[in-house]
């Protein structure tokens, strides 16, 4: 009888998770799909201009979309660089003691609160950048990149690692045995070997950038225009909706507009998620290891 | 026995792994075309020694060998001694079939590129006859882009056998070939030894004393990191010179 009444309370608190995330879904749905109706699907999605205050306003998403898009793509290449780059480093060529530093510090990036990475971003990175490229405004895409991309790091580095800590030692050895050099070995047997796990971390690491919001509300420059370049201002989804959501009229359309954009980043993240998950599948399959 | 045939001459090898020491003053000689088994209990440094002759011990950390390792006269361990290059000249096939995670056809064809064959065609040959030679070619030549991992423990460990024939090494270490085979599987191993002996020098380490008594023509004996007896097979098995050996082969310990 005991038994049965822990069970049942277990159960309960496992499959709360469940319903937390059917709760974020009917709220998401309910109150962003009413935007697709009055605004239609293509041009919201499509609109280029974001004007949700103006008389009569406009509500076109696709400033929105692109600067998410190129905020986080640059944050893209920046995390495969440096997160991958250090986990190459920090796995295969530094020794005992540089390892001992590097690896906590990673780990401490990941600890610290993205409004710091935004203070870090405004602060340092901005002014730092516009005098270094002389560029009109030092809060743009690419300062949001830079800083995003650095958060990327601790996810991108520490999965990575363990990637290419799966990659049996016997591959290793089997290389360098026919003649092959560490190079040669690390690029085309180890990291080959662990591609997928890498690529898992990438993209798990991309999944943060895309829904972060403080810091690329902080460094972005907030001007919702489609960009056309790496230096202008732009204002990515999620800094609109943290931004707007104070003054927006609950219930208005503005308010049901920003519910809609955060069900699109809902599945784009989703999206994310599901891919890394098949990539770390096939990745197991590959080295032989339980699927 | 004249010492032209000789390839690899240990000379005094000590080898310790941190404080601990693995080898003791071992002095042995491999002969050219020549099967030299290893053979001796766990733990008794057979394989530690082998690791020796290819320096796979290298990648090992905070380990120090003393003596010397001779390969044509040259000491593996000092001087202009080209690690890469060795490796290439004494190739080495592991316990555990290792093949890499490409296609059967890839996994010969790397050691080529990193070694430097350009010509695909020229690759293609060789791959082709190192297969041949692996007595593998039969059975993957319709299969040659699937994945190596595919096929079964022993056609594994031939498809290793090829890939270190392919970057055409004079010497073979084999650690433990077929410790992880079935029967079949290790007969065919066994009859395939005795074929590249032709053409290589071989040494083999194993557990199996039948197994060295069957395919080699020197053994050496090793105990807790001494060389305890070393010479022709037929010798050692037959009339040894060391009460140990003789106790080891009937079974006694180990």
């Amino acid at each position: 009888m005991k038994e049965k009444i822990y069970r049942q309370l277990f159960a309960l608190l496992a499959f709360a998770s469940v319903l937390f995330l059917v709760g974020i879904s009917i709220t998401l749905f309910v109150e962003g799909l009413p935007v697709f109706m009055e605004v239609g699907v293509f041009d919201f999605l499509f609109g280029k201009l974001w004007y949700p205050t103006s008389d009569p306003p406009d509500f076109g998403i696709l400033p929105l979309i692109m600067a998410t898009v190129w905020v986080t793509g640059g944050a893209l290449v920046i995390g495969i660089v440096l997160g991958v780059g250090s986990a190459i480093y920090i796995h295969e060529m530094a020794g005992r003691t540089q390892r001992a530093i590097l690896k906590p510090t990673v780990e401490i990036l990941a600890a610290i609160p993205s409004i710091v990475y935004g203070f870090f971003g405004m602060v340092l990175v901005a002014p730092f950048l516009q005098r270094l490229l002389d560029i009109p405004v030092g809060l743009c895409a690419f300062t949001g990149s830079l800083v995003l991309g650095i958060m990327t790091v601790p996810t991108i580095c520490s999965i990575s690692e363990d990637a290419l800590s799966y990659v049996p030692h016997s591959f290793r050895e089997a290389s360098l045995a026919v003649g092959a050099n560490r190079w040669q070995t690390l690029t085309q047997v180890v990291i080959p070997a662990a591609g997928s796990g890498i690529s898992t971390a990438i993209i798990l690491g991309m999944s943060r950038a895309v829904g972060e919001t403080m810091t690329v509300l902080m460094v972005c420059g907030g001007a919702a225009m489609v960009p056309t370049s790496f230096f202008q201002p732009v204002r990515p989804m999620t800094a609109a909706i943290a931004a707007e959501m104070g003054e927006a009229v609950v219930g208005g359309l503005h308010f049901h507009a920003l519910f809609a954009i955060g069900l699109i980043l809902f599945f784009i993240t989703l999206l994310f998620n599901v891919v890394a998950e098949m990539v770390s599948r096939r990745f197991r399959l590959k080295l032989g290891l339980a699927g | 026995m004249n010492n032209e045939m000789v390839r690899i001459k240990a000379e005094n090898v000590n080898f310790y792994y941190g404080q601990k020491q693995a080898l003791k003053n071992i002095s042995l000689d491999v002969y050219q075309n020549k099967v030299t088994a290893l053979i001796g209990p766990s733990g008794c440094g057979k394989s530690t020694f082998i690791r020796l002759l290819n320096r796979m011990n290298d990648l090992v950390p905070r380990t120090r060998v003393e003596g010397n390792i001779f390969l044509d006269n040259v000491d593996i361990n000092r001087g202009q001694i080209d690690v890469v290059d060795l490796r290439r000249r004494v190739g080495m096939v592991f316990q555990k079939p290792n093949p890499f995670p490409k296609s059967i056809f890839e996994n010969l064809n790397y050691g080529l590129k990193v070694n430097g064959c350009k010509n695909r065609a020229e690759r293609e040959k060789k791959i082709i006859s190192a297969l041949q030679k692996a007595a593998l070619w039969q059975e993957v030549k319709d299969r040659l882009n699937e994945s190596a991992l595919g096929l079964s423990g022993g056609q594994q460990q031939r498809l290793c056998i090829a890939r270190c024939l392919a970057v055409n090494p004079e010497v073979i270490l084999f650690d433990e070939p077929c410790a992880s085979l079935d029967p079949i599987s290790t007969r065919y191993i066994e009859e395939l030894i005795l074929e590249l002996k032709r053409d290589y020098t071989i040494v083999i380490v194993t557990h199996n004393m039948q197994q060295a008594a069957r395919i080699s023509d020197f053994t050496a004996f090793l105990y807790l990191g001494e060389l305890i007896e070393f010479g022709l097979t037929e010798k050692i098995f037959t009339v040894p010179t060391q009460k140990m050996t003789e106790e080891y082969l009937s079974g006694k310990f180990g």
